[in-house]
Formats: structure tokens, C-alpha cells, sequence
């Protein structure tokens, strides 16, 4: 770690969630390693190995455990985290939904990556949004930065008395977790105070529970409900943390969504995770040329923010959507939940799939399907596969 | 109306319940007791861990629950895990509570083995108690790894072909500072081997024959026969493994004399799940038994 000024460093996407997590003093953490995250437990193993983290790292057989392991000691009250990527993610679902339905607070960072078959490590979304049904409150980060805020966010969200639900917290895969950005972080006395350390715990010796024992069919479905307004109160929670979070790090957040030169936009493109950037810069180059473009990134995909999407797109003639992930029988998931999002709203709605597998997506990727738009060369789905 | 007992008219306790009665077990179930005998000697500082079996029923739904002590329920092939992070996380805390993992054959030997045998690599402060029962019970009766060889079982109506895994012995094998087999029907056994595995450091494992009178097809009055049976005819050794110093304890010491040992018909013929058996399967199943009697011979002397 070089430090140029005060605070000011420069990491790859795995080192800086290391680095908050290590800030946000977890007392046990599960990670099994697999490609891209990796770098990610070897490095949150080198800081227990040194004291800079006094934590326990279990090291399990599987991310089946891992997630099991994490779960037993977030139930008797630590703070934990884990960490995975693609097949992994996949091994430990059914695990997401007992975290999920029990809804005990955690962070599991998800470097996204491509599913197999073929065999592939390769980037996209596949991974992560065949999740966004397991009770988990999704966020994904465009750049190395917010993958360290999104971290420290995530805790404090995840825990709060108002929400009790785990976070996961994607970030592309190599394109972030291997790339060396400039990173800002925080002092470790604002992030204590900022995160203060967790107070709960279901063991009670003298008042002995039973932690998710069989429930019959109505309180089933009420606890279901309970847990969809927990969901759907968190829209609040997050904004809110995310303006708190603004204030000890100077630094912009954009709570649920952000809207990038979108006031007076006809076309807007619809994007999540890292190529949010690739798009910016698009949008960048066709303002210069007098277009009137922007961009919605949607920094949460659960809750889905459908409110703040319909104020954002509020007077916009049509969105372009960027799925890099697919509902095969169906579509581009975003653009799906997007069309859902605005139903009536009498906005165009086109798709594009792109870098699936990790295919390369550009700027100019962008550009072009803009440029096509606005000639009136619309479509209802295109595939970047050529 | 029958009278009411003396005892309960002068509301005397004659012995404290651990694990409550009134729960949702089968008749003749011997889970309650198993139970009941574990907690009266692990004590009130002490989580257990239930993945997906008949003690998830048994447990009580929302609304209650017959375990005096803290329980936290498992997906099928999670318990040894979520152990473990259970047992870090109260270490941390200063904690001296006892982390037990309460589990039947299928979540410990089939779809949770490798948690099982991961936990026990890592050697984690756990008491694994497995209750063995011999096939997937709250489900119906589908054959598991540990339903022995001959049984009838829903998925093998014509009687299972494959040999038991051999469980115990596997986890000896993991070189686990504790190991013991026991059974219902040698309660003091079972509760001495809980009593020393309770303060031994590290991954205790140890593994209950539970006879199960509607699986196994035999009358509800006779769970302690069976169960005794299964250890006279040497079918099931009683014996414990301390830092790998291999020990029979109990009947099992002398049962090392083949002469001593029970033909196992004795123990068959009780079951109905064991009627389809040949003459030649019941040989086999005999040679298996004896065969298993010489590698306890030498471990023994080892």
C-alpha cells in the first residue's frame, strides 16, 4: 500500500473490501476460496495473521459451510462476513435463504462471475441476480471505491433495528476485484463511529429459544410478510445511511439510484455494476455532440427501487437497459424489472445484452447502440455477440 | 378415571425433566431420552445444533418447544458448520457453553458428511452426537448410507445390499480427540462417555444406536431389546476411542469372545424389516458381524 497523501491510496477491488472489512472489525469470517475472490481471503487472512484484524477465519470445506459457519456465529452475535463468487454463490444458496428467511444481519461480498457450463471465470451478472429472490438486500458498486463504501455501508444497513437482513454487495469480477484504482478510505476511528460494534444475540441460557424451528402455514406467512416490509422499508435505511455516509467521507453517494445527466435526457441507458462506467463515459462524449442523453445506474437491485426509477425517468422518451446476465426464455433481467418498474408509463423500453462471459464492452459499445436509438433504429432485444 | 400417583399429589419431583415430555415423538421413540440423558449431563450452558431429522419435529414448532436448552435448527448438510461458527463466536465472547450437534445418520454420514469431516479436520470445539436410526425416518423410511445390510427400507423393499458405513471408525479415523458408540439401552455407558467427552477440547463425536419401532417394523414396547440386542450380539460395539486409544467399555469388553456373542437372528428376527432375509443374508450379515470383531480384536491390542 503506497500512500501519496493522506488517505488517499491506490487498491485492487479485492484488497479494498479486505481493507473495510478489516475496518468494520467482524469477530468471525467463513470465505472458501475461488477465482476471482481469492486475492480477497488471502488478504483477510494476512491481516489475522498479523493482529490487524482480531477475528476468527474459518476455514471450511465449501461455501455451503462457509455461509453455515457465519451463520452460527452471527446468531450468538458476532458481526461476520464471507465472501464468494459464481459456482460458489450457486453451492451456497440454500444457505441464502435460511440467513434470509432467519433474517440475521451479514455482509457477503459476491465478486460476479460467469456460471459454468462451459467452464468459464470470466465477468458477468448471471450470479448474482439468479439471487434476487432469497430475501437478501442487493447492492452492486461501479468502481473500486464504492465497493469499499458499499462494504461499509452494507454493515451498518444490514444491521440496523429497522431492516435485520443480510447484504450482499457485488462487484465485477477482475474488471474491479483484480484492478488497481486510486482509493480513498476512511480513518478507522470515523468508520468505528460510523459502526459502532454489533449488540445481539439469540443465545439466552436463562431464556432459551428455538432459532428457525418449523412453522406452521399462517405464522409462515406472516413472518413472510414481516420480512417484505422489512425489504420494503429499507429503501429508507439505505438512503438514509447512504447520506450519513456522505457526510464522514465527503464523498457523493447516491442511496438507491443515480441519475447522470437524466433532467432533460430523451434516451437513457439502465445499467448496474462496473460497466456503469463505460456507459458514463458514452454519455460523456454524445452531450458533446448536442445529444441529450444520460444514464440511471441502479445501485440497488433489492429492494428494487421502482419509485425513485419512475421519478428518475419522469419525462424521458425511451431507456436502453444493459443486462449482462439473462432470463433464458425470457429476457435481459434488468429490462425485465425495469419494464416492470415503469408499466404504463408509455417509455420505450429497449434491451441489449452484452458481455456475457465476460465478452469486452466499451464506451464506444454504448455509443453506438445510442447513436442507433436516436437515428430511430429501435428494437425490443439485441445480443453484442458479434 | 385412574388414580392419580402419590407422587404427583404431593408434587414431589422424582427426577428433572431436561427434555420435556409431551413432545411430537413416535411411541417407543427413544429420542426424548437420548436427549433428556444428554442434557441432565451437559447442563443448562449448552446450545444444541438440529439439522433436518425427526428431532426438527420433535423440537416443537413457533410456538414452543420441549428443550430446556437453546437450539438452533440446521439446513440438512449445515449442523457441523454452523456449529462451528456457533462455537467461535461464544469462545470469543468468554462464553464456557458447550456447543452439541444433535444429528440423524442421513444429515451426518450422507448429505452432511463433508461438513461432518471438515469440522472434525479442523478439530472444533464440538460435541457431535450423532443418533443413528438407520434410514431417512422423518421422511418415510428411505435407506441412508448407515440402514445396514439386509434391511428393508421404502427405497429397498427387497432388502438393502450394501454394508452400513462404518461410521464410527471413519471418524476414529480422523484422529479426533474423542470418539465413542453407544446405546440406549446402556444408559449409564452412554452418560459416562457424554460426562468425559463433555470437557475433552476439540471435535467429539459420538455415535447412538436409536432403534426406531416404526422403521424398523418392531413393537413400541421393545425399543430397549432391540437396542440391547444390537450390543449382545455384537452387531453394535460398545467402545470409545481417547487420543486414538481404542477401549470397548461396558457388555462389548467381553463380547471380544465370539462365544459370548449373541447370534444376530437373535437380534433380527425381532424386525420386520429384516423378515425378507435369506438364509444366505443372515450368513453374511454374520460373517460381516465377525469380520468386524477381528478388527476390534486388533485394535485392541493395538
Amino acid at each position: 500500500m503506497i500512500t501519496v497523501q493522506k488517505n488517499v491510496t491506490a487498491m485492487v477491488g479485492n484488497h479494498a473490501v479486505a481493507y473495510a472489512v478489516k475496518q468494520a472489525k467482524p469477530q468471525v469470517l467463513s470465505v472458501f476460496p475461488i477465482t476471482p475472490q481469492t486475492t480477497m481471503l488471502e488478504k483477510l487472512a494476512e491481516y489475522i495473521d498479523s493482529g490487524e484484524l482480531k477475528a476468527e477465519l474459518i476455514k471450511v470445506e465449501g461455501e455451503h459451510s462457509a455461509l453455515a459457519a457465519v451463520y452460527g456465529a452471527a446468531v450468538a452475535g458476532a458481526r461476520v462476513f464471507t465472501a464468494t463468487s459464481s459456482q460458489g454463490l450457486l453451492y451456497m444458496t440454500e444457505m441464502m435463504y435460511w440467513v434470509g428467511g432467519e433474517r440475521v444481519p451479514m455482509v457477503n461480498a459476491v465478486a460476479t462471475r460467469a456460471l459454468a457450463e462451459p467452464w468459464t471465470i470470466w465477468d458477468d451478472h448471471e450470479d448474482f441476480f439468479s439471487k434476487r429472490d432469497t430475501s437478501w438486500i442487493m447492492m452492486m458498486a461501479e468502481n473500486v471505491q464504492d465497493a469499499y463504501d458499499m462494504t461499509l455501508q452494507a454493515f451498518k444497513i444490514s444491521e440496523d433495528k429497522r431492516v435485520i437482513l443480510p447484504v450482499m454487495m457485488g462487484f465485477d469480477g477482475f474488471i474491479l476485484t483484480h484492478t488497481m484504482e486510486r482509493l480513498e478510505i476512511l480513518d478507522d476511528e470515523t468508520v468505528e463511529k460510523f459502526l459502532p460494534p454489533r449488540e445481539f444475540n439469540l443465545i439466552d441460557f436463562n431464556d432459551p429459544v428455538n432459532v428457525g424451528p418449523i412453522a406452521v402455514p399462517d405464522d409462515y406467512m406472516r413472518i413472510k410478510y414481516e420480512a417484505m416490509k422489512a425489504m420494503e422499508g429499507s429503501k429508507e435505511v439505505i438512503e438514509e445511511i447512504s447520506r450519513e455516509y456522505e457526510k464522514i467521507s465527503g464523498r457523493k453517494q447516491y442511496g438507491l439510484v443515480e441519475c447522470y445527466e437524466c433532467e432533460d435526457a430523451d434516451y437513457v441507458f439502465v445499467t448496474a455494476g462496473a460497466w456503469t462506467g463505460d456507459a458514463r463515459e458514452a454519455v460523456r462524449r454524445l452531450r458533446n455532440e448536442g445529444k441529450k442523453v444520460g444514464l440511471l445506474k441502479l445501485r440497488v437491485i433489492r429492494p428494487f427501487p421502482k419509485e425513485r426509477i419512475r421519478e428518475a425517468l419522469k419525462g424521458v422518451q425511451g431507456v436502453v437497459t444493459f443486462d449482462r446476465e439473462y432470463s433464458y426464455g425470457y429476457g435481459g433481467i434488468l429490462a425485465n424489472e425495469i419494464k416492470s418498474a415503469i408499466y404504463n408509463s408509455g417509455i420505450d423500453v429497449m434491451s441489449v445484452i452484452a458481455g456475457i462471459g465476460g465478452k469486452d464492452v466499451r464506451p464506444l459499445h454504448f455509443q453506438k447502440v445510442m447513436e442507433d436509438v436516436l437515428e430511430g433504429k429501435k428494437f425490443e432485444e439485441r445480443w453484442l455477440n458479434d | 378415571m385412574t388414580e392419580v400417583p402419590q407422587y404427583i399429589k404431593e408434587k414431589k419431583v422424582i427426577r428433572q425433566q431436561y427434555f420435556l415430555r409431551g413432545n411430537a415423538a413416535c411411541p417407543g421413540c427413544p429420542i426424548p431420552k437420548e436427549l433428556d440423558l444428554l442434557l441432565e449431563v451437559m447442563g443448562k450452558k449448552t446450545v444444541l445444533v438440529v439439522p433436518a431429522s425427526c428431532s426438527t419435529v420433535i423440537m416443537g414448532d413457533i410456538h414452543g418447544s420441549p428443550s430446556t436448552v437453546p437450539v438452533v435448527h440446521s439446513a440438512f448438510a449445515a449442523a457441523a458448520a454452523i456449529a462451528s461458527g456457533l462455537s467461535r463466536e461464544l469462545k470469543i465472547k468468554g462464553d464456557d457453553a458447550k456447543v452439541v450437534v444433535w444429528a440423524g445418520d442421513g444429515a451426518t454420514g450422507d448429505i452432511g458428511f463433508a461438513t461432518v469431516s471438515g469440522a472434525a479436520e479442523r478439530n472444533e470445539d464440538i460435541l457431535y452426537v450423532c443418533y443413528d436410526n438407520e434410514a431417512f425416518m422423518n421422511t418415510g423410511i428411505q435407506r441412508s448410507s448407515l440402514t445396514p445390510y439386509g434391511a428393508w427400507t421404502t427405497t429397498t423393499p427387497a432388502g438393502k445390499r450394501e454394508f452400513k458405513k462404518p461410521l464410527p471408525f471413519i471418524m476414529m479415523d480422523h484422529k479426533i480427540p474423542y470418539v465413542a458408540t453407544a446405546s440406549i439401552a446402556y444408559p449409564f455407558d452412554y452418560q459416562a462417555k457424554v460426562r468425559k467427552a463433555k470437557d475433552v477440547q476439540g471435535f467429539r463425536y459420538v455415535h447412538l444406536l436409536s432403534p426406531c419401532p416404526p422403521g424398523w417394523r418392531f413393537d413400541s414396547s421393545l425399543t430397549i431389546e432391540v437396542a440391547k440386542l444390537a450390543v449382545e450380539t455384537g452387531i453394535w460395539p460398545l467402545f470409545e476411542v481417547i487420543n486414538g486409544e481404542f477401549n470397548l467399555t461396558g457388555i462389548s469388553k467381553v463380547l471380544i469372545d465370539k462365544s459370548k456373542r449373541k447370534p444376530v437372528t437373535e437380534y433380527l428376527k425381532l424386525q420386520g424389516r429384516f423378515s425378507k432375509m435369506s438364509e444366505n443374508d443372515i450368513k453374511i450379515m454374520q460373517n460381516a458381524v465377525d469380520a468386524m470383531w477381528d478388527y476390534i480384536t486388533e485394535l485392541v491390542k493395538r
